[in-house]
């Protein structure tokens, strides 16, 4: 870990502030649950941005203050919510249609490993786990047009979750483009994982020493 | 003259027999027929298959059906979930089966159910281990799984407002899976908070119309919690 000492590791605020920066004005945009919820916060309110959630929320807001809250609006991850000027709702069929359909400019996940050919592991930590619980994320994870990962950049035992092929229970195949750490911001590439940018202080030297697959930096 | 309002529980649940398909609504306890579903288990019906996005929580509603061993199979995309201690202890002993699903491929399973198609190819989990055992193939380029048609023989949803002619409509993300449950079974039962003249309802926002639904019984219950 010595090799980070020089650096400041983003925190998973300032992560979901660094995504929600790339995000343009216009996109319509599905959070997935758990940190990147929290991107949502970070886009200022004179962006235009539509957030999607699976339960059939289109135009979704942040959380409602504690007197006005509508029991029957919640979020994906079951979370009271508010619904923007604007919004709507629809049933289960048509919200993944939406999803699937490819009308999602962007969906934001968490996950447990990313692959340089860009699979994702999000689902489920052991082949073993015969009751796991997927939800929507492989219809997430085929559906969008891009699917962008915030996660860690290693696990809390010091392992790369940036992985030559992930050993996790796949959710889909090859359709991560993007990734935010808390040390890097990184594209998959049909050449592999290519460094956009990293915190102050790191070097590619560093960051590759704490990653399994090979890096390199956008030219 | 029509009238799909029915008096008591004992009617609403009239004709639910042992081994039924049973499609329960609702996102977690949003929408979810949760009155119904205590009239399901006073009902008695047991060996059933159940249909739900979750596997229940705490010790009541879909938790106590499981739990009173009525149910031999539950198909749902998210069976672990804080508090779903029922799921979990009879799965582990074994005594219930479960088929995880993906969520928008349940979704839309119920809705071709619902709509005259069998089955259908979708992109959702190609390369996955729920691919196992289900045909694949290669479309314009892209891989697809086929899915079938999931179908019920008996729907619990739960709706804001109703007629008597079974005419819906949905309050908020309450309406998640319900309108897709309403179409897929051949006997559609509905709990209703509000019950309203025939014509109150506006047409433009009736959400599941009456040939879909067989049954409504009123329960003014109130505002859900989260569980």
């Amino acid at each position: 870990m010595n090799v980070l000492a020089a650096c400041q590791p983003r925190t998973r605020n300032e992560m979901a502030a660094r995504v929600a920066r790339d995000i343009p004005e216009g996109w319509f945009v599905n959070l997935g649950i758990g940190a990147p919820l929290q991107v949502a916060d970070h886009l200022p309110a004179e962006r235009e941005v539509v957030f999607h959630s699976e339960n059939g929320v289109l135009g979704m807001g942040p959380a409602p203050e504690p007197d006005r809250i509508n029991r029957w609006l919640i979020n994906a991850g079951k979370q009271y919510v508010t619904l923007r000027s604007g919004g709507s709702y629809m049933h289960h069929a048509d919200s993944f249609g939406l999803i699937r359909g490819g009308h999602l400019d962007l969906c934001v996940l968490g996950a447990f490993q990313v692959a340089e050919n860009g699979d994702l592991a999000n689902w489920s930590t052991s082949e073993n786990d015969s009751a796991p619980a997927v939800g929507g994320a492989m219809d997430l994870a085929a559906g969008a047009r891009r699917v962008w990962v915030l996660m860690d950049h290693q696990t809390k035992s010091g392992e790369s979750r940036l992985v030559r092929r992930c050993t996790y229970p796949l959710t889909a195949l090859g359709v991560v483009k993007r990734i935010y750490t808390n040390l890097a911001v990184l594209d998959v590439t049909p050449d592999g994982f290519t460094v956009r940018e990293m915190v102050e202080g790191l070097t590619l030297d560093a960051l590759q020493k704490v990653t399994d697959a090979p890096l390199r930096m956008l030219d | 003259m029509i009238n799909k309002i029915v008096q008591s529980m004992k009617q609403a649940m009239a004709d639910i027999r042992d081994g039924a398909v049973v499609l329960l609504g609702g996102f977690g306890s949003i929408g979810q027929p949760n009155v119904l579903i205590d009239g399901l288990i006073e009902n008695g019906a047991k060996d059933l298959t159940v249909v739900s996005n979750n596997a229940g929580v705490g010790r009541a509603g879909l938790a106590l059906l499981l739990e009173l061993g009525r149910v031999r199979k539950i198909i749902c995309s998210y069976p672990r979930s804080a508090g779903s201690v029922v799921f979990e202890e009879l799965y582990r002993a074994g005594k219930v089966a479960l088929e995880v699903v993906p969520q928008g491929t349940m979704a839309e399973r119920l809705r071709a159910a619902g709509a005259g198609i069998p089955a259908f190819f979708t992109p959702t989990g190609v390369g996955t281990k729920l691919a196992a055992g289900k045909e694949q193939r290669e479309i314009a380029g892209r891989k697809y799984l086929l899915e079938e048609a999931l179908a019920g023989d008996v729907a619990l949803v739960e709706a804001w407002e109703a007629d008597r002619w079974g005419n819906l409509i949905y309050r908020s993300s309450a309406r998640n899976f319900n309108p897709v449950m309403a179409t897929a079974a051949k006997l559609t039962i509905a709990q209703a908070q509000h019950i309203v003249d025939l014509g109150a309802l506006d047409p433009e926002k009736i959400a599941t119309p009456g040939i879909y639904v067989d049954r409504v019984l009123h329960v003014p219950y109130g505002e859900p919690t989260v569980t």
